[in-house]
């Protein structure tokens, strides 16, 4: 390489070094020795494994990041049986105007912010709220109901917000199958049921795992939708990160928190990745 | 698969009315005459939009200091998140398609990381990061960093770090399908390097460059998590929303709710409109 190239090529790749340096390696090797620094007196800091140590025998930690797990586990599943026939449909029935309407239908909310879209939630399932109104003026109702501040509530925010991210790879794999092969299966004498869990849902299976993935990820790592809809029954982890770096100010802890979210969500990830035998490059041009 | 059963249909028709249930219950909500965003009805209204706090007591969106503070932060921010995600973006979108050097894969694997980053911990830790940063420097030159404390400047960086990637696959998808030959005939006309980048490749890459500038411009005004880590006194939008929800707030919310999915939708259109420039 001339000199001049050589020259021009580090100009280039500047920015993307300082960009990933700065604001990506750099902040997680602090947040990894911040976590293994424990505090023995005021402002003194020395290395250890104490504020991992404090995660597993302080109940409320571990039980907290077992719930955030288990329940975006369960979200995830969730969102990819109610996301799967409306995929399918798009995919393998609409046609035309329909098709990219439909599509176009399923994108817009998800432009607005997630705050407005828990917002509505709130306005519905609320003591004074929508639902309970109508509950009731029926007269199936003879007080108010509170649907918020629950479970309940907590899993129907946080799997709407994931639809999209299901929809759109789900749909994107269904595309390529071939009516042909599904034809192929009736002919052959399957059913409906079969020819669903030997051809369509084998085909769909990059779409299922890249979608399983983002949601998973946007579901461990949310914060205003468990807070707002779950209220002091929210419990979620990234409550406790929050709360150690901003209202106790306690950010060794925090950060020790912060690692195991980042270790939760990568070890699912992998772990998804090799039960299904995708790769991570492909699966992210699948989304 | 020709004719789908009516239970499929009906599915798919709740599935919708699911979807945008919240959307509406927001939008009409903030056009009731009551000071809660709650039924019963008690007829239409725009104080909360322009109204003085003469009715309800408490102003509506266009008047309120708050709500009005709010949005000039989230501008504050959102703009120059957007320029500098276009300008790094492109460069970076050259790097991964035009120039060819060892570990140009490890870098172009790295650029995708911040997307599977949760924001909660992009946020602590360039907090974490900048203030460890900020401590040293403060010591070493005997005067006050604030930039690098929380604030707005920190909320920049910290919407940037995954913004970037995000303008940085954007532009690189369209410079992939640039026909180079188009540049070799410039430069056998005899142009320079210069003017031909001014006249042949950025004119291609436009509708790119504004379209990740507007994504950019919406992921930065909608942003909470990584946001409300490094927020210091100046909130922007979606943190006084956040506020206010937790309170209980005023159909003022649904106000600003409404008129931030108006932009959201304009927005969003002109998006459409570039991008089917571009196929």
């Amino acid at each position: 390489m001339k000199p001049a190239q050589r020259l021009t090529l580090f100009l280039l790749l500047a920015p993307a070094l300082i960009w990933l340096g700065l604001l990506i390696v750099l902040p997680h090797v602090e947040i990894l020795i911040l976590s293994l620094s424990e505090r023995v007196g005021p402002r003194v800091y020395r290395f250890g494994l104490g504020n991992y140590l404090e995660f597993f025998t302080e109940p409320l930690y571990w039980r907290t990041f077992a719930r955030t797990a288990i329940m975006s586990i369960l979200v995830t599943a969730l969102t990819l049986v109610l996301a799967f026939p409306i995929a399918l449909y798009i995919a393998r029935v609409a046609q035309g105007r329909v098709k990219a309407m439909l599509l176009l239908l399923c994108l817009l909310p998800f432009w607005v912010s997630e705050l407005v879209r828990t917002l509505g939630w709130m306005i519905l399932l609320r003591e004074t709220g929508l639902i309970s109104f109508l509950l009731q003026s029926t007269g199936l109702a003879s007080q108010p109901v509170e649907l918020l501040y629950n479970d309940g509530a907590v899993i129907l925010g946080l799997v709407y917000g994931g639809l999209l991210f299901m929809i759109v790879p789900l749909a994107n794999a269904l595309e390529s199958l071939e009516p042909s092969v599904v034809e192929a299966g009736y002919d052959l004498g399957g059913s409906r049921w079969t020819v669903l869990r030997r051809i369509v849902i084998p085909h769909a299976m990059p779409g299922i795992v890249a979608g399983s993935i983002i949601v998973f990820m946007l579901t461990v790592g949310n914060f205003a939708t468990p807070v707002l809809l779950g209220g002091k029954n929210g419990l979620w982890f990234t409550e406790q990160i929050y709360a150690q770096f901003i209202t106790r100010f306690n950010w060794p802890q925090g950060a020790a928190f912060g690692m195991l979210l980042l270790v939760l969500s990568s070890v699912i990830v992998w772990a998804g990745l090799r039960l299904s035998g995708q790769g991570l490059g492909t699966t992210l041009r699948q989304a | 698969m020709n004719r789908p059963p009516i239970a499929w249909k009906l599915y798919i028709a709740a599935f919708y009315l699911f979807l945008f249930a919240p959307l509406l219950v927001v939008a009409i909500f903030a056009f009731n005459a009551s000071p809660f965003p709650s039924p019963p009805w008690r007829g239409w209204t725009l104080e909360w939009f322009i109204g003085n706090g003469s009715v309800f007591g408490k102003p509506g969106v266009l008047v309120d200091p708050i709500w009005l503070d709010s949005i000039g932060n989230s501008l504050k921010v959102a703009v120059p998140v957007a320029l500098l995600a276009v300008l790094i973006g492109t460069v970076n979108a050259w790097v991964l398609e035009r120039a060819e050097f060892p570990g140009k894969s490890v870098v172009a694997m790295m650029m995708l990381w911040p997307l599977v980053i949760p924001g909660v911990i992009l946020g602590i830790s360039i907090l974490a990061f900048f203030s460890r940063v900020a401590n040293g420097l403060e010591e070493a030159l005997q005067t006050d960093l604030d930039p690098l404390r929380p604030g707005l400047p920190l909320v920049i960086l910290g919407q940037l770090s995954f913004i970037l990637t995000i303008a940085t696959l954007i532009i690189a998808a369209r410079l992939r399908k640039f026909d180079r030959a188009l540049e070799e005939a410039a430069f056998d006309l005899g142009a320079s390097r210069a003017h031909v980048l001014r006249t042949v490749t950025l004119p291609f890459l436009r509708p790119a460059l504004i379209g990740a500038g507007l994504v950019a411009l919406l992921m930065s005004f909608e942003n909470f998590n990584t946001t409300l880590m490094l927020v210091g006194s100046e909130p922007p939008l979606p943190i006084t929303m956040y506020g206010q929800m937790r309170e209980g707030a005023t159909p003022a919310i649904n106000a600003v709710s409404l008129l931030l999915m108006l932009g959201v939708g304009g927005i969003a259109s002109l998006f459409a409109l570039t991008s089917k420039a571009q196929a």
